[in-house]
């Protein structure tokens, strides 16, 4: 009992820590929706940085890196593969969509495709797209969350206890603080996980082999097939390595929760040099793989994969580390979770609601009504996250497959003339049809390929073929700058 | 909105070429590179070489945007 109760402490005094800066951060600023859902768009290089980050990494990450590397071998590495690319795509589009964001204000994506096509069905279609795929994305940090602080505490707070807790921080720190408050638990929680992965990937290996080298020689030795593709897995070879990463780096930043950060820097200047250091950042990611490959040799027949590295941790060091790894863990869950609950509640309030059911919603009933939003969205997470079973990483590769049909609507919208809401619509609609079809009915991937870049495919086809029925026609971007000053 | 240039798309390109087009040959064991598998080493080493290539990408773009020797600091306006 003294060892649950020695990490117990320290989770809840991270979780607490992190939960008290979440809500005093938004108390020194009047918060209307600029402030609440985009800062005042005044946040410099560092503090995107922290927020990108802070975003990115997600109990998938976590749990999930150390997990694949444990259960599957060579096609984990995919993860390690779209991090730089992911960066690469957005050093191209996010500076323009920032432009786009100040100049005509901006909040929401859908914003964008509102002020682009000049299409208010499009701009609820693209919003509800957002939202149906964020609730799975939301409800696999609250379930991730649970098992966390349950294995961390030596079982000392159970799942559901601690899902409701660390959830109704999050949800009262959206509330209060908004994106500010997510920004400002990112600093800790940036730290927390940095330190947390520099120890744990080169201490556990040293414990057990005297080194990352020696663990790998050992692990060849008993598994020569597993660190290259398919790895332990029978489909997920080369074709399927490739299609999955161009996917992901495309799919990434059609998000609507980072296009939401995107919005909250000082210039575009800033967001392009983000983009040419984020890489840097993911260099924690090799550690967790690390420990995922560890785990293999000293913690083998894990039923659930996603426990690999909690449990080498829990064998490796003392409690109340555990207890560290716990809080940086929780933390994972809650910052990426927050923004997610203030960009699903803003869409589904300001881009779907009100053009559609009350177009005459001033500014403020649109705020308060998504603050509102906020804890009934935080409650439909919590009640699938408690009531349902595991099927939502399937969902959340749905997930990914579904924002990257975005993609053409964001990059074309924002560089070319020859391309309307119709054809748009018509091509993303296309494109998640395919991708739900093959996803659902268990074909993916499909002869080898990834089923989102499947349906990014036949996207591009219908754009390109609508792109040669229209003429070019000026887009509101080329209007001048002031007219739209107002 | 203005295009990239087709420079500063060109550096883009190195890392998803270096990545996607030989992954058959990148994906092998040996040989080991400060003890790491061959491929574990080729991803982590482009974690490192993207920065690098998006510098340059990013020297093109501000080089492009500058029209006088005297850099007035001001907001770019589409």
């Amino acid at each position: 009992m003294s060892e649950s109760l020695a990490a117990l402490i320290v989770i809840s005094a991270i979780v607490g820590v992190g939960g008290f800066v979440g809500l005093y951060a938004g108390t020194r600023h009047k918060m209307d929706m600029e402030q609440w859902i985009v800062a005042g768009r005044g946040f410099g290089v560092i503090f995107v940085w922290l927020l990108m980050a802070g975003e990115v990494y997600t109990t998938f990450t976590f749990l999930g890196a150390s997990g694949w590397a444990y259960s599957r071998g060579g096609p984990v590495f995919y993860i390690l593969a779209y991090q730089p690319l992911i960066y690469v795509v957005s050093f191209y589009v996010l500076p323009q969509m920032w432009e786009a964001g100040k100049r005509f204000r901006l909040q929401t994506q859908a914003d964008f495709f509102r002020v682009r096509y000049g299409s208010k069905s499009l701009e609820a279609f693209v919003a509800l797209v957002g939202v149906v795929f964020l609730i799975p994305y939301l409800q696999l940090q609250v379930t991730g969350l649970g098992l966390i602080v349950e294995v961390a505490s030596f079982g000392g707070i159970r799942r559901t206890p601690a899902m409701v807790i660390s959830f109704a921080i999050v949800a009262a720190f959206v509330f209060t603080s908004g994106v500010r408050g997510a920004a400002w638990v990112s600093v800790l929680k940036d730290f927390l996980l940095l330190f947390a992965a520099l120890f744990v990937g080169f201490a556990i290996p040293y414990h057990y082999f005297g080194g990352i080298g020696p663990m790998f020689t050992a692990l060849i030795r008993a598994k020569p097939q597993h660190l290259v593709m398919p790895g332990a897995t029978n489909n997920l070879g080369h074709a399927w390595f490739v299609s999955t990463v161009i996917m992901t780096a495309l799919a990434f930043f059609m998000w609507p929760q980072y296009v939401g950060a995107c919005f909250t820097a000082r210039s575009g200047d800033t967001i392009r040099r983000n983009a040419v250091i984020m890489p840097l950042y993911s260099i924690t990611m090799p550690l967790m793989f690390v420990v995922g490959f560890t785990a293999l040799l000293v913690v083998p027949g894990l039923a659930d994969s996603n426990l690999a590295l909690l449990t080498i941790v829990r064998k490796t060091f003392p409690p109340w580390f555990l207890g560290i790894i716990g809080g940086a863990g929780a933390l994972t869950a809650m910052v990426p979770a927050a923004v997610q609950l203030l960009t699903a509640s803003t869409l589904f309030i300001k881009n779907f609601c009100s053009p559609i059911f009350a177009p005459s919603m001033t500014d403020i009933q649109v705020a308060r009504a998504a603050r509102a939003t906020v804890l009934g969205i935080a409650a439909l997470a919590l009640g699938f996250a408690i009531y349902s079973d595991t099927t939502l990483v399937a969902l959340l590769l749905l997930g990914y497959a579904g924002v990257v049909q975005l993609f053409p609507g964001v990059v074309f919208g924002l560089y070319s003339r020859r391309v309307t809401a119709g054809g748009i619509f018509a091509a993303m609609a296309a494109g998640i049809a395919v991708v739900a079809f093959l996803v659902l009915t268990k074909r993916d991937p499909f002869m080898g390929f990834n089923a989102g870049f499947l349906g990014l495919c036949v996207n591009l086809v219908i754009v390109a073929v609508a792109r040669l029925l229209t003429s070019a026609r000026p887009t509101v971007f080329d209007e001048p700058a002031q007219a739209q000053s107002a | 909105m203005k295009r990239p240039s087709l420079g500063a798309i060109l550096f883009g390109l190195i890392p998803f070429a270096a990545i996607c087009l030989p992954v058959s040959v990148w994906d092998r064991i040996d040989p080991r590179v400060f003890g790491l598998p061959f491929n574990f080493f080729w991803l982590i080493s482009w974690l490192v070489l993207t920065p690098l290539c998006m510098w340059g990408a990013y020297h093109i773009i501000e080089t492009g945007r500058r029209p006088s020797p005297l850099r007035q600091n001001k907001e770019f306006v589409p």
